[in-house]
């Protein structure tokens, strides 16, 4: 049976990844950045999924305003890198797993989530730089990954409580998979940033804070924020966090915060990562008792290890 | 009901910001499909040749004409243009995001560059136009009211 072992978070603002592909991930300002995906790239690592589902937005790149689907997941084999007028980004093509994606296509929308399905898509920052992030720059990416491109560009987006609910139909559709796979679910885009407009260049921290507090304790909370708190509050293009919650929403509810980075600024953004394990099932009674904080994330990551054996 | 809540549309009330709903897709939809057309290298090339001869290509508003030839960010966003895609427009130019913001913002790009360092803009006083939400704050975040004990221990 395939399952999700964890999600994972992460800002793709362009401009991490035109520093990695200009090479100038060293300057102190990309430093600051990049020093907190160190011990992420660790981790998966170590995790080693056999999949990733790469939950994103595309930025006019694969869709114009010709097609908007609210939820459409690449069940191709491939997904070239989209030219988002700098000419594309010298990054591998992006495997898909079609044969999973197929199953999650057929589950879900049985589940009565009405998904486009591309058999033909470019892929753009969106997807490509948390990659950069996680896995670093390799010259094909580790495993293959499922795209599931999430419209926040046309108002409105889709709910944060409609996220969520996907999410737990993705994760019914992944364990209900024959073939042993761990699968490990992205959730990108955010945090606060404004991009547009005379109020560009807005941040909150006190929100993003409290957005993460609430993404590993607390995720219903979330999903009662409506568009216009997210917008106002996080910034015009913030409101893209409701993406996070297709992630949350395919882990269990009580999950193990293994790592958390923060950071601002990026270029325009606030740069907010966290990863969230699922706890394993049989070693629920070593973990019964309350255990310090440290040794809580030490724990999370054996867990995680063990998964792997 | 619903219909009356899209009428209203509230986040209208966000100031210096153009949400970019069905309306203004419909309204920029010449406008936005003009810059995606520059995701290609021999198009970049052709406006950059002769922008007002390329442009002639799009049933464009002689608005929106004007403001793509005169880079008014702004104005794009206001007759539909959304960031996403005006920013090709800007990659075309040569542009990093900063220049466009700055530009957006009425500020110099070194300006810009140096609010974000020290964090961003405020939310506090960029809530509201009519000020009726100016307070309104957000559901998820605990005002730090005077410490006079733990704020956790409400929960206990």
């Amino acid at each position: 049976m395939a399952r999700i072992i964890a999600g994972v978070t992460s800002s793709h603002v362009p401009a991490i990844g035109a520093a990695i592909d200009n090479h100038r991930t060293g300057e102190p300002y990309w430093q600051r950045v990049f020093e907190g995906f160190e011990r992420s790239k660790e981790w998966i690592a170590k995790a080693k999924p056999d999949v990733v589902i790469g939950v994103y937005n595309d930025h006019a790149s694969a869709f114009s305003v010709e097609i908007i689907p609210t939820f459409a997941l690449g069940t191709a084999a491939e997904f070239p890198i989209a030219d988002e007028g700098w000419g594309p980004r010298p990054v591998p093509a992006v495997k898909g797993h079609p044969e999973l994606a197929a199953h999650i296509a057929q589950s879900v929308i049985l589940d009565e989530f009405d998904l486009t399905l591309c058999n033909k898509m470019e892929v753009d920052h969106g997807l490509t730089v948390p990659l950069n992030l996680m896995f670093g720059t390799p010259k094909e990416w580790p495993c293959p990954v499922i795209p599931l491109a999430v419209n926040v560009v046309q108002y409105p987006p889709p709910t944060g409580n409609r996220c969520y609910m996907l999410g737990k139909a993705i994760r019914r559709a992944v364990e209900s998979y024959p073939e042993d796979l761990k699968v490990v679910i992205f959730g990108t885009g955010g945090m606060s940033h404004q991009i547009s407009g005379q109020r560009a260049g807005l941040i909150n921290s006190k929100f993003d804070h409290a957005f993460l507090d609430n993404l590993t304790k607390n995720p219903k909370k979330l999903t009662r924020l409506s568009h216009l708190e997210l917008m106002r509050e996080a910034g015009a293009e913030g409101v893209e966090m409701v993406m996070w919650l297709i992630m949350r929403g395919a882990l269990d509810d009580k999950v193990d915060e293994v790592y958390r980075f923060y950071t601002v600024p990026a270029s325009n953004t606030a740069v907010g990562h966290i990863i969230l394990a699922n706890r394993v099932k049989s070693s629920k009674k070593s973990a019964g008792k309350k255990a310090p904080a440290k040794l809580k994330r030490a724990a999370a990551r054996q867990k995680i290890q063990r998964i792997r054996s | 009901m619903a219909a009356k809540k899209i009428a209203e549309k509230d986040y209208d009330d966000i100031p210096g910001t153009y949400v970019f709903d069905a309306d203004r897709s419909r309204q920029g939809y010449h406008l936005n499909m003009f810059c995606m057309s520059l995701m290609k290298a021999e198009n970049r090339k052709a406006f950059k040749a002769d922008e007002a001869k390329y442009l002639d290509q799009f049933p464009l508003t002689p608005d929106q004409r004007e403001a793509i030839l005169k880079r008014q960010y702004n104005r794009m966003l206001e007759l539909g243009g959304n960031i996403y895609f005006t920013a090709k427009l800007g990659a075309t130019d040569g542009h990093p995001f900063q220049h466009l913001a700055a530009v957006m913002t009425g500020s110099t790009q070194q300006d810009y560059a140096d609010l974000m360092l020290r964090g961003g803009r405020n939310v506090e006083g960029n809530r509201s136009r009519s000020g009726k939400y100016a307070k309104a704050g957000s559901s998820i975040v605990k005002e730090s009211k005077p410490k006079s004990s733990k704020g956790k221990q409400r929960r206990g």
